[in-house]
């Protein structure tokens, strides 16, 4: 599997690379946030995307995609992620795409993916039920009915949930038995009867949402994947996002590290630049190392969605790298610029915040680490 | 191509006929054939082959055939290593001269020194050690003090050097002496080559903690070297110092590649040696947790190695990455020996041989001697001074 970009996923990074730095800087997210914007993202800087064909980048060829893969995907990801850029093509592409690249039927395929490709659809993943991500006990309940199922109980921590044109949503619709796991994904429009979206607000600015549903009716048809039995298209989804968020977090990270680098080189203390001490130095060069080997695993994990491979070491893998060297990178940032790391004025605080939302979103350390040591049968 | 493929046939198939089956096996380091006087072969097989490659000049088998090789060009060189690797072929000849003194004469020595000392390293017959570190010179090495007299024909050396390895198992030893006490300390360091039995020299074994030793203490008291064993120019031997360290480095991956593969992974020691429950689930949470987190760094090192690789081939990499690997591996490699004797227990802190299995002595073994590899070559803490350097820009101390 490869673990370098080939020319033309290079040229995508560069391109998105500079297009995100002159357009869409963490000004902007700062803005967004003075202003109060609930959306969480500016409509203008997605349609530029747009223009740019980004939502197209991982989706196959026949359906009016570019075939960059999801490592062109990730690195677009890695980006944003330096300019805070937030906009809907994470959860659209990362985990709504995927869920319909491999578990839609054609016919879903045909009318869905050439959408997403297009820029005409956004989608979010409703699936957390608790405080922690779990991949597993899922109580949101859809009862089948011939054609149709209903649907009680609720969601939380939705992203993008208060804005997307529709809903993934992992449901309940059997119990578990030797041949089907009782689970089942369906696509629901956020505008049915029934349906009560929450707007949660949490410390990154991004749009969230808890999200009831009281005898919800929805049309069998809109079922992705197989009845009772998508616990593995589920995983699969799952894996996606976290691959595809853990490349976002190495963007974070490395704008950090950058950042407080040149702190390093700027700020004089006792009469030198701070960062000829070496108690500083020496974290400085450990944060360095972690982010390189964590841009590996995430790199080697995005190569693996592309080759087909399966997913589940390796994404448990780069979400706990991502996880753990985003969250020393951006304490480390605070503690080494001092008191003003800690000021509004400052961008460092929009980082520290994302991070602990994007650590929490799609498993913390703990959960991938246990997941790994399962997979591992230890 | 024809002569090549012609080649790599005739070695082939030479190698297959000549090589002993038991010198097709990995090997430990008490197997290793380091040559001199004072050598004794362990096993016949290991000095039959050893005189069979000597003959056909493959010991060194770049150098040329004036200098013991066989003269063979970088890619006929580059065929029978592989040839060689493919069967499973043990290196004939190891060691200090082969590998880093050597290719540092033909780089920097005198067409006198090259045939006075190269035919004698590639057929075993005089074991080199290497006296760099002195007691007060370690990391920062260049401030060594070793002192070299200019006495007209010959210099009179004075001091002491230290981790001399294999110090007195070695016929001669290639030295880092001063011979100047002005300007910067890398200027007025001389590398000279003598012999082990030249008067003044005392060497004395210095026990380490596994009970081993493979380290002299090396005293030099008045020790007369002849001029012409100054390699390089007097003054310039930082150089040709800094040079071999490339050679060292390549010397240590190599025996690396040759060692034997463990029988156990980390995680087999785990199911092996600790309780789990009717799921196979460690019930200790916290070595469950170190286990997995050292299997993802573990394995994101080597990616990281073959990132390295493939984005170098691509034009795409970042040069500064280049600074972090001796840091990272070395302190996961350590990592790795603790999470091991931890999950041995107290079997993993045994010292006799009857109690104790033979693959428990040599975790507990390696969790000791592997101590080494975070100090040795270039300390952590002298990796990350040369990251923050290299990589960050940050400003000197």
């Amino acid at each position: 599997m490869p673990l370098a970009l080939n020319e033309e996923q290079r040229m995508l990074r560069d391109t998105a690379r500079d297009f995100l730095q002159n357009d869409a800087p963490v000004n902007l997210m700062r803005q967004l946030r003075d202003d109060g914007n609930e959306q969480g993202y500016s409509d203008e800087l997605w349609h530029k995307m747009i223009e740019m064909g980004w939502p197209a980048v991982a989706i196959p060829e026949q359906f009016g995609g570019l075939g960059f893969g999801f490592i062109g995907a990730g690195a677009i990801l890695q980006e944003a992620g330096k300019t805070l850029a937030n906009s809907p093509f994470f959860n659209t592409v990362a985990l709504g795409a995927a869920a319909i690249i491999h578990g839609g039927n054609e016919a879903q395929q045909q009318t869905l993916l050439p959408k997403i490709a297009a820029g005409e659809l956004t989608l979010a993943l409703a699936h957390e039920e608790s405080n922690h991500h779990q991949s597993r006990g899922i109580q949101c309940q859809a009862n089948v009915d011939g054609e149709q199922l209903m649907i009680n109980g609720s969601k939380q921590f939705v992203a993008e949930g208060a804005n997307a044109d529709l809903l993934i949503v992992s449901l309940r619709t059997a119990e578990p038995s030797d041949k089907k796991d009782g689970i089942t994904l369906a696509l629901i429009d956020p505008s049915t009867a029934g349906i009560k979206i929450n707007r949660v607000n949490m410390i990154d600015s991004r749009n969230y949402a808890h999200i009831d549903f009281t005898n919800v009716i929805v049309s069998a048809g809109n079922v992705i994947g197989e009845l009772d039995n998508s616990q593995t298209l589920l995983d699969k989804t799952l894996d996606h996002g976290r691959i595809c968020l853990a490349a976002e977090m190495l963007g974070g990270a490395q704008a950090m590290l950058d950042k407080t680098v040149e702190y390093l080189k700027d700020r004089e203390q006792f009469g030198r630049k701070i960062g000829a001490f070496q108690a500083l130095q020496h974290r400085a060069a450990y944060m360095f190392a972690e982010l390189e080997i964590a841009k590996s695993a995430v790199i080697h994990a995005l190569s693996a969605i592309d080759e087909n491979q399966d997913l589940a070491l390796v994404a448990s893998s780069a979400k706990t790298l991502a996880n753990d060297c985003y969250r020393l990178i951006t304490d480390e940032a605070v503690q080494m610029h001092g008191g003003i790391g800690l000021t509004d004025e400052m961008d460092i605080g929009f980082y520290l915040k994302r991070c602990r939302v994007s650590m929490q979103s799609l498993g913390d350390s703990g959960f991938h680490k246990n997941r790994f040591a399962k997979l591992n049968q230890f | 191509m024809t002569d090549l493929t012609q080649f790599k046939r005739e070695t082939t198939e030479w190698l297959e006929a000549n090589c002993p089956a038991s010198m097709r096996k990995t090997q430990t380091r008490s197997e290793g054939v380091f040559g001199g006087k004072k050598f004794t072969f362990p096993s016949d097989d290991a000095k039959l082959w050893f005189d069979l490659m000597v003959d056909k000049g493959w010991t060194a088998p770049q150098w040329a055939k004036e200098y013991g090789g066989a003269g063979l060009s970088s890619d006929e060189a580059k065929i029978l290593n592989k040839e060689m690797d493919r069967l499973g072929c043990r290196k004939p000849l190891i060691g200090h001269g082969l590998w880093m003194l050597g290719p540092a004469l033909l780089e920097y020595g005198t067409e006198q020194q090259k045939l006075e000392h190269l035919p004698k390293i590639a057929r075993g017959e005089i074991r080199w050690c290497q006296g760099y570190s002195e007691p007060g010179s370690g990391s920062d090495l260049a401030s060594l003090r070793c002192k070299a007299e200019d006495k007209g024909d010959h210099y009179l050396l004075n001091g002491q050097k230290s981790w001399t390895s294999d110090g007195d198992k070695a016929d001669w030893i290639f030295c880092l002496v001063r011979t100047n006490d002005e300007g910067r300390k890398q200027e007025g360091i001389t590398f000279l080559l003598f012999d082990m039995e030249t008067p003044g020299i005392t060497v004395r074994p210095v026990p380490l903690i596994t009970g081993e030793s493979h380290f002299c203490d090396t005293f030099l008291d008045n020790v007369e070297v002849p001029k012409d064993q100054v390699v390089g120019d007097v003054g310039k031997g930082w150089s040709v110092a800094k040079a071999l360290l490339v050679h060292e480095r390549t010397m240590m991956a190599d025996i690396e590649k040759n060692m034997p593969k463990p029988k156990f992974s980390v995680d087999d020691y785990a199911k092996n040696y600790l309780s789990t429950d009717e799921n196979g689930r460690l019930q200790d949470g916290l070595i469950r947790d170190r286990l997995a987190q050292h299997m993802i760094r573990d394995e994101a090192i080597k990616l990281t190695q073959r990132r390295a690789f493939e984005e170098g081939m691509a034009g795409d990499f970042d040069m500064r990455v280049a600074t972090i690997f001796k840091y990272i591996g070395t302190e996961e490699k350590t990592n790795k020996d603790t999470l091991i004797t931890d999950i041995l227990g107290m079997a993993g802190a045994g010292w006799d041989t009857d109690n104790f299995s033979e693959d428990e002595q040599t975790k507990t073994h390696e969790w000791m001697s592997n101590k080494a590899l975070t100090i040795a070559g270039g300390s952590s803490e002298v990796q990350l001074n040369v990251i923050s350097k290299r990589a960050l820009g940050l400003p000197e101390i």
